[in-house]
């Protein structure tokens, strides 16, 4: 049985690695600063749909990104590892959006798609952590949804069992297709770049990217199916205006705060044995330790 | 036993009427729509972050003048509600088939679904553990409700549109740091019910409210709020394996960071641990390095910790780590950076290199100690 695989995955900004010019002098984001990463749990996904695509022959693997038109960068990265192809949901409209908005949006876009068997996506971004676009995608499209998925065991006659990992153990179970599995960052780590197709594919290009080049290069791109990578409106997904972007989203940011700290007088030592061991008397002392 | 009728069918795609007609019919009832947590239990025992919501959400009820409810979904709910009443809950809703149990995800959405679109909560309070992480989206995906991830403060107050200017009174506050938390937003929901949040286990306080407090328990009858198509997932297997790392009731804490620089130097924090009687616990830029296995993490996506001592090496202080361990009651930064964040909540900051002074510690400690 072959099987049509979405897989979701988000640009972010490398939050992990938080410079301390990441922040700006009014406190607000530097995001010129941080490097746009393919976001860690969404390449655990992929290579799950990888696996299946060498099990099932005959499949194909779709990513599906929504976000700025540089996103087409893990598309692309996703292409070098395996996928068949890949779709960047861009458009100023969406901008804003919280997770619900979010979810409606791409869940649009898999509509649009058509035929799928399988949704995959990381279990969370590490920007925002909330691990809610995945279920909330799942019952958008009235599906069900396999949450924490460590390993994918098998898929056959329309089910898939997966294993999950929980905060106290594991669970297997048998979910009907199609449904959404949402991947923890425990599941086996993403294949590297195949150097083969690096070659074949380094030129695949969103429209927003041909339109950067010079006329010789788009055409020679826009002539070869393989290379094009697909760049969809809110209104090519039939998305209600209503629901997108910051006017669908039910939650509102407040306030931001860069937080500081209410300072303690601290005792400053240095690395000095006989300061260390004043402190480590008086914690004795004191009963903190021992 | 209360009868309930559930007035709306369980299909999921016909979201956005259902929210709007909801929300309509929310407005006028305002002074009726209670605040209500999600519990969850196992073993017969209800898990120790609903008890903490109960007693924070028994706070928010009182600030805004309405009950506090609580809702369990599951077998063998028998007496269920004694270890429920004495935090403070006004109701406990009673949802008992033996196909709830174990947790699957669509027969718990139908249930909350149905139930909220019926009691109408203002506020909904689940613990971000893996099922309220689970179940929350589904259910704020249906009732086109907002929902905040792993709040670390929850408060009541106002707010004005700054586009519209539309004021709101009374709004749910729903605090957490985000963007890897170098940033804390306060989020609210001024148009959608319920407002809905989770929040981790330990960060808020469990306290009982009165040993002798009583409420009403109401069983639901649960045929009315879940079908049998909404038992898609089977579970055909489920190990517990409880958990080999304590670091949650540790008196004492040892944990490393990025600056540590690898797995073989947390050696030398185990060996501090060990001479201490401590656990190790890691930030999550030490966690993601993979110098140590996640569930160690302290921090908003980790575990929050409240330790008599608290050591931090080679810790940087990132918001999203300071929210895990701020309660700490004596913190000590061993950091070679000597205006690392973490340092301005620390009351000893020891400045070098942690492989030097973690191996003193351990000297003085064993050269000093009876």
């Amino acid at each position: 049985m072959s099987l049509n695989i979405i897989v979701l995955a988000k640009q972010v900004p490398d939050t992990r690695n938080v410079g301390k010019d990441a922040m700006k002098e009014d406190g607000t984001i530097n995001r010129a600063a941080l490097p746009a990463i393919f976001n860690p749990e969404d390449l655990n996904a992929l290579e799950q749909a990888l696996r299946l695509k060498e099990t099932h022959p005959g499949s194909t693997v779709t990513l599906l990104t929504m976000g700025l038109p540089r996103a087409a960068e893990i598309v692309r990265e996703a292409i070098f590892r395996g996928a068949d192809g890949g779709i960047v949901l861009t458009d100023r409209a969406l901008g804003g959006a919280d997770t619900l908005a979010t979810s409606y949006s791409l869940a649009q876009a898999v509509k649009k798609f058509g035929k799928c068997d399988l949704i995959l996506g990381g279990r969370q971004a590490i920007d925002g952590d909330t691990a809610q676009v995945g279920p909330q995608i799942a019952e958008k499209l009235g599906i069900p949804q396999v949450t924490y998925a460590e390993d994918i065991l098998d898929v056959k006659d329309g089910k898939v069992t997966v294993k999950r990992r929980l905060e106290h153990g594991v669970e297997t179970v048998v979910a009907p297709l199609p449904c959404v599995v949402t991947v923890n960052g425990s599941a086996a780590d993403c294949r590297p770049r195949n150097a083969k197709r690096v070659m074949k594919y380094k030129y695949a290009a969103s429209p927003s990217e041909l339109a950067k080049l010079s006329e010789v290069a788009a055409a020679k791109v826009a002539a070869n199916p393989d290379l094009n990578i697909a760049e969809w409106s809110a209104a090519f997904v039939e998305a209600d205006p209503e629901q997108i972007g910051l006017a669908g989203s039910p939650t509102k940011v407040k306030a931001i705060e860069n937080v500081v700290f209410t300072a303690k007088e601290s005792r400053r030592l240095d690395n000095n044995d006989g300061q260390i061991e004043e402190l480590v008397k008086e914690l004795i002392a004191n009963h903190t330790i021992g | 036993m209360t009868d309930r009728s559930r007035n709306s069918s369980k299909n999921s795609l016909q979201t956005t009427q259902s929210a709007n007609a909801y929300f309509q019919s929310f407005i006028t009832m305002s002074d009726k729509n209670n605040l209500i947590v999600y519990c969850e239990y196992d073993e017969g025992r209800v898990a120790d972050v609903s008890l903490e919501l109960l007693t924070k959400g028994r706070v928010l009820a009182d600030r805004l003048g309405v009950k506090l409810e609580a809702v369990v979904i599951g077998d063998n709910l028998e007496g269920i509600e004694k270890q429920i009443f004495p935090y403070g809950a006004d109701t406990v809703y009673k949802v008992e088939d033996k196909r709830l149990f174990p947790y699957t995800s669509n027969p718990h959405a139908a249930v909350l679904i149905n139930l909220f679109r019926e009691i109408k909560p203002q506020i909904c309070l689940m613990g971000a553990t893996c099922i309220g992480r689970d179940l929350g989206p589904r259910v704020s995906s249906c009732l086109h409700s907002g929902l905040t991830a792993d709040c670390t403060a929850l408060e009541i107050g106002d707010h004005k549109d700054p586009k519209t200017g539309k004021e709101y009174t009374e709004l749910l506050y729903q605090i957490r740091p985000a963007f890897g938390g170098n940033i804390v937003a306060t989020i609210v929901n001024p148009e959608c019910r319920p407002q809905m949040a989770t929040v981790r286990e330990g960060v808020m306080k469990k306290e009982i409210f009165n040993e002798e407090h009583k409420g009403e328990v109401v069983n639901l009858d649960a045929k009315k709020y879940v079908s049998d198509e909404d038992f898609v997932v089977e579970i055909i297997d489920r190990h517990i394996e409880k958990s080999k790392v304590n670091i949650k009731n540790s008196p004492i804490i040892v944990a490393g960071g990025y600056g540590v620089g690898s797995k073989e130097n947390f050696q030398l924090l185990f060996d501090l641990a060990n001479t201490l009687g401590a656990e190790v616990g890691a930030s999550r830029a030490a966690v993601d390095a993979g110098f140590i296995e996640h569930e160690r993490q302290i921090g908003q996506t980790g575990v929050t910790v409240r330790p008599k001592l608290y050591i931090a090496c080679g810790i940087s202080g990132q918001i999203q780590h300071i929210a895990g361990m701020q309660e700490s009651s004596i913190i000590i930064s061993i950091n070679n950076d000597p205006n690392a964040p973490i340092n301005t909540i620390a009351d000893y900051v020891i400045t070098g290199d942690m492989e030097e002074i973690v191996p003193k510690l351990i000297k003085y400690y064993k050269k000093n100690s009876k």
